[in-house]
C-alpha cells in the first residue's frame, strides 16, 4: 500500500481512472472533442494536486529524476526507451489507420434569427413576436389539433411520431432531425424562432450555420402562415414544453 | 526642481488632451464637410479595421489598469493612514507608481484611436459626433482633472504627509471619481454602438443626448468595466510585484514584493469573485435588447468563444486558488487545513468540467449517431445555464472558503463563542451550496424566463454566505493567538510564474470579451443604424481574432515591461524612497496577530 502513497501514483492513478470513467462511464458515448477538454481539466487539477505544497511536489518528482538518473533503476530507464517509441509509434499507426469518415462539425445549434422575414411577399416579424394563434383561448385547442394532423403529414417521417427525431427517414440525415422532447431544443426558443426555421428551413439558416446540409425544407412554399403556427402549437402541446417568454429590456 | 518637474510632466501629459480638444473643436465642421469626404480609408498594409482594432485594445488594457489600480491603492493608503503603518503607505505608493508610469501611454494610445476614426472612418466619427458632441468637451476637461490630480496625488506624497495626509488621500479620492466619470463616459459611446437609445429610425438624435447615453447596456457595462477593471489592475500589479520577487537580490525585498504580489491577487480575487454576476446582468442585458444579437454571442456563431472563456476562467479560479495553498506554506500553523485542498480541487475541477461544456458540440457522424442527435442525454444537461451557473456559483464559493482558510492559517481564536460561530460559518457554506444546488436542478423543471431569475437567488445566496462569513470571522479572530508569523518571501517560486499566469490570462480574456461584445454587432458601426459598408464588414472567426487578441496581448506585456523598467530607471542609485517599511506580517489583509 505504500506504493500508493506516493504522489507520483496518486497521479497517474487519478488520471487513468479519470479518463475510463469519462470514455466508458458517460452512456452514450462522450464526442472525443468533449473528452479532451475534460482530460486537459483533469490534467491541470492533477498538476496542481501535487505541486500545492513542498513535500507533495517532491514526492512527485522524485520517482522520475531517479528513473533518469539514478544507477539502481537502470532497467527502468531500458524499459522506458523501448515503451515510449512502441507507444509512440502505436499512437502514429492509429492516427494513420484510421478509418475514413467525414470530419467533426460544430454546428451552430441555435443560430441568430434575423429581426423579421419574407413571408410570400409579406413581412413578418420575428423578434418580439409570439404565436398569434394564442389570443383565441376558445379555438386554440382546434388550431393545436389541426397542428397535429400537419405535423402526421409533413413532419413525422423525420422528427417521429413521439417527436424525439427518430423518424423513418431520421437515420439517413446528418446533421439528424431535431428531437423536441429534448429541452435543450424548443423549450430554449421563443415561437417565433420556430416560425422562421420551418418557413426558411435548411436553405434559409444564416452564415454561421455552415455547412448548408440540413434537410429541413422551407415549407413556406407548401404551408400558410396560419398552418404553420399551427404546427408550432402542436409541438408544444404534444411535448408539453412551454414555448420560451419575451425578456424587456430593464 | 520637483516643482519645475510637475510642470513639466503635466504639460507632456496635457499634449494628447489638447490634441482631444483640438479635434473635438474641429469636429462638428468635420460633421459637415462629411458629405463630401469618402467614408473610408484604407490603413496602410494591415486595413483599418486591424489598425482600430488593436490600438483600442492597447488603450483599454492600458486605461482599465489606470482605473483600476487608483480605487484599491486609495484604500490602502486609507489604511495605512488611520492605522500608522507605514507598509500600507509603502504599498500604495508603489501602486500609484505604477499607473504613473502608464498614465502618458494611456493617453498617447487615446490620441492615436481618435486620429484613426477621424482619418480612416470619417463617416462613422461624423455620426457619433452629431449625437455625442457635448461629451466630447466633459470628457477632455475630465481627463485634465484627472491628470492633474493624479500628479499632484503622486508627487505630493511627501509634501502632503503628516497632519495633511487627509489632503493627500482626498487626492486620491478625487483622481478616482474623476477616473470613473471618464470610464462613464467613453462607456456611453461604445455601448450606444451597441444598442443605441434615443435616436430616430435613421439615427438622428431625438431629444437629449442623455437617452443616447442611458442606452440599454450603459449601467450594465459601467459596473462590469469597473469591477473587471480592479480585477485587471491587481493581476498586473501582483504580476509586477512577482517580477520584483524573482529578481530580488535581498530577502528583505523578496518578502516585500511577496507581500505587494498577495495583496494584488488579493485585491484581483475579491473583486473577480463578484464579475460572474456583473457579466451575466450585462449579457441579459443585450438578450433583451436584441434577441438577434443575444443569440449571435450564445447560441450562435460565438458559442465555442464561451467555452474559450469557461477554459480561461477556470484557469483563473485554479491559479488564484493555488496561489492561496501555496502561500499557505509560509504560515506555520496552516498544515491543519491542508487536508482541505483535494476536496476544494476536486469542486473547482469538476466545476471547471461543467462550466466548459460546449452546447453546440464538435460531433462526427458515428458519435452523432451514437448520440442520437446532435444534444447528448446526458452532457446536454451539463450545456445549459441552469448547470454553468450552479457550477460557477459552487466555485465562487469554495474559492471563498480558500481564502478564510488561508486568512486564519496562523491565528486561533480566544473567543469564547469559537464553537458556535464557526458552526454557524460551516451552516451559511452549506445552506448557500444547498440552495445554488436546488435552483440549479429546479431550473429544468421550469420555463426559461423563470430559469433565468432561479441565478438571482443562486448569487444572493452566495453572497449573503460570503458577508455571514465575513460578519463572524472578523470580530471571531480580532486578537487572536498566533502560531507563527507568515515567513514573507519564503513562498515557491513558482507561485510567482502563477501571479504572472493570472495577469496575462485576464489580460487575454479581456481581449477575447471585447471582441465578444464588439463582434456580436456584425456588420454595423452603430447596430441598426449605421451599416458597415467597408471592405472590413465581414466578422472575423473565432481563429482569427483569437491570433489577432494574442499579438496585442504580447505587445501590450512589451509596453508594460518596457514602462515598468522605465519607472524601475528613478530608485536606482537610491537607498529606497518609502522602501523603509517595516516587513510585512499580516496574512488575509487584516491586523498584524503578534
Amino acid at each position: 500500500m505504500s506504493v500508493l502513497r506516493s504522489r507520483f501514483v496518486q497521479a497517474v492513478v487519478i488520471l487513468v481512472g479519470a479518463f475510463l470513467a469519462l470514455r466508458f462511464g458517460i452512456r452514450p458515448p462522450a464526442p472525443w472533442s468533449v473528452i479532451q477538454i475534460y482530460m486537459a481539466v483533469v490534467f491541470l487539477a492533477v498538476l496542481i494536486f501535487v505541486s500545492s505544497d513542498t513535500d507533495s511536489w517532491r514526492s512527485f518528482v522524485n520517482p522520475m529524476r531517479a528513473a533518469l538518473v539514478d544507477p539502481s533503476q537502470r532497467p527502468v530507464r531500458i524499459v522506458l526507451a523501448v515503451a515510449l517509441p512502441i507507444l509512440l509509434g502505436y499512437y502514429a499507426y492509429t492516427q494513420a489507420a484510421a478509418r475514413p469518415q467525414a470530419p467533426a462539425e460544430l454546428r451552430a445549434v441555435h443560430p441568430a434569427p434575423p429581426g423579421s422575414i419574407q413571408f410570400r411577399g409579406k413581412e413578418i416579424n420575428i423578434a418580439g413576436v409570439d404565436n398569434p394563434l394564442r389570443k383565441d383561448v376558445a379555438t386554440f385547442k382546434r388550431n393545436v389539433a389541426a397542428g397535429g394532423e400537419i405535423y402526421v403529414r409533413s413532419c413525422m417521417f423525420c422528427h417521429g411520431d413521439n417527436l424525439d427525431g427518430h423518424g423513418l427517414f431520421a437515420s439517413a440525415l446528418n446533421p439528424p432531425p431535431a428531437n423536441f422532447e429534448d429541452p435543450g431544443t424548443i423549450a430554449m426558443l421563443q415561437e417565433s424562432y420556430l416560425f422562421w426555421r420551418i418557413a426558411k428551413g435548411g436553405p434559409g439558416l444564416p452564415r454561421e450555420s455552415t455547412p448548408w446540409n440540413s434537410a429541413m425544407p422551407a415549407w413556406e412554399d407548401r404551408l400558410t402562415e396560419e398552418q404553420i403556427w399551427q404546427v408550432i402549437a402542436y409541438l408544444y402541446d404534444a411535448t408539453g414544453q412551454e414555448p420560451r417568454r419575451w425578456e424587456t429590456a430593464h | 526642481m520637483r516643482g519645475l518637474h510637475v510642470v513639466r510632466q503635466a504639460v507632456r501629459a496635457a499634449v494628447p488632451v489638447a490634441a482631444l480638444l483640438l479635434a473635438a473643436t474641429a469636429l462638428p465642421a468635420a460633421a459637415q464637410e462629411a458629405a463630401r469626404e469618402p467614408a473610408y480609408r484604407a490603413f496602410p498594409l494591415i486595413g483599418s479595421r486591424l489598425a482600430v482594432w488593436a490600438i483600442a485594445q492597447l488603450h483599454l488594457n492600458f486605461a482599465a489598469f489606470i482605473l483600476g489600480v487608483p480605487i484599491f491603492a486609495v484604500i490602502i493608503e486609507i489604511i495605512g493612514w488611520r492605522t500608522g503603518a507605514p507598509r500600507y503607505d509603502w504599498l500604495s505608493h508603489e501602486f500609484v507608481k505604477l499607473i504613473f508610469a502608464a498614465f502618458s501611454t494611456t493617453a498617447l494610445l487615446g490620441a492615436f484611436l481618435l486620429f484613426l476614426f477621424v482619418g480612416y472612418y470619417p463617416k462613422f466619427w461624423a455620426y457619433m459626433t452629431s449625437i455625442f458632441f457635448p461629451t466630447y468637451w466633459i470628457y477632455a476637461l475630465l481627463f485634465f482633472a484627472e491628470t492633474f490630480t493624479v500628479y499632484l496625488w503622486y508627487y505630493g506624497w511627501e509634501w502632503l504627509s503628516g497632519p495633511r495626509k487627509w489632503v493627500h488621500v482626498s487626492l486620491g479620492v478625487l483622481s478616482n471619481l474623476f477616473g470613473t466619470a471618464i470610464l462613464l463616459i467613453g462607456n456611453s459611446w461604445v455601448t450606444f454602438m451597441m444598442s443605441p437609445a434615443g435616436v430616430t429610425e435613421t439615427g438622428a438624435l431625438k431629444g437629449s443626448v442623455w437617452a443616447a447615453i442611458n442606452n440599454s447596456t450603459w449601467m450594465p457595462i459601467n459596473i462590469h468595466r469597473l469591477i473587471a477593471n480592479i480585477v485587471f489592475g491587481g493581476t498586473i500589479a501582483a504580476a509586477y510585484a512577482a517580477f520584483r520577487f524573482l529578481n530580488a537580490t535581498t530577502d528583505e525585498e523578496r518578502a516585500r514584493y511577496d507581500w505587494m504580489g498577495y495583496v494584488g491577487n488579493f485585491v484581483a480575487l475579491s473583486a473577480f469573485i463578484v464579475l460572474p454576476f456583473a457579466g451575466y446582468w450585462l449579457g441579459r442585458e443585450i438578450y433583451a435588447f436584441n434577441q438577434t444579437m443575444g443569440i449571435t454571442m450564445m447560441g450562435g456563431f460565438m458559442s465555442w468563444l464561451w467555452i474559450i472563456q469557461a477554459i480561461l476562467i477556470g484557469v483563473l479560479f485554479l491559479g488564484s486558488n493555488y496561489y492561496l495553498w501555496l502561500g499557505m506554506e509560509r504560515i506555520p500553523g496552516s498544515e491543519r487545513y491542508r487536508k482541505y485542498v483535494p476536496y476544494m480541487l476536486t469542486i473547482l475541477a469538476i466545476g471547471f468540467m461543467v462550466w466548459a461544456t460546449p452546447h453546440s458540440l464538435i460531433v462526427t457522424l458515428e458519435e452523432a449517431r451514437a448520440m442520437g442527435g446532435t444534444h447528448h442525454p446526458f452532457l446536454g444537461f451539463f450545456g445549459v445555464m441552469s448547470a454553468k451557473n450552479t457550477a460557477v456559483n459552487l466555485m465562487i464559493l469554495t474559492t471563498f472558503l480558500s481564502y478564510v482558510l488561508y486568512r486564519r492559517a496562523n491565528r486561533l481564536s480566544i473567543r469564547p463563542w469559537v464553537v458556535i460561530g464557526m458552526a454557524i460559518q460551516w451552516a451559511a457554506f452549506a445552506v448557500a451550496a444547498a440552495i445554488v444546488v436546488f435552483y440549479g436542478v429546479y431550473g429544468y423543471f421550469v420555463e426559461s424566463i423563470v430559469r433565468i431569475g432561479f441565478s438571482v437567488y443562486q448569487v444572493g445566496a452566495v453572497l449573503g454566505a460570503i458577508v455571514l462569513v465575513m460578519t463572524i470571522d472578523v470580530p471571531m479572530f480580532r486578537g487572536a493567538k498566533s502560531t507563527g508569523a507568515i515567513r514573507w518571501g519564503s513562498i515557491p517560486a513558482r507561485s510567482q510564474y502563477v501571479l504572472i499566469l493570472l495577469a496575462v490570462t485576464f489580460t487575454w480574456l479581456m481581449g477575447l470579451m471585447g471582441f465578444a461584445r464588439s463582434g456580436i454587432r456584425q456588420y454595423w458601426h452603430v447596430y441598426g443604424i449605421l451599416r458597415d459598408t467597408s471592405v472590413d464588414a465581414v466578422t472575423p472567426a473565432l481563429g482569427y481574432a483569437a491570433n489577432m487578441i494574442t499579438t496585442v496581448t504580447i505587445v501590450f506585456f512589451a509596453l508594460v515591461m518596457f514602462i515598468f523598467w522605465l519607472g524601475g530607471l528613478s530608485e536606482k542609485g537610491k537607498p529606497g524612497a518609502h522602501g523603509a517599511a517595516a516587513m510585512p506580517v499580516i496574512a488575509g489583509g487584516s491586523e498584524d496577530p503578534r
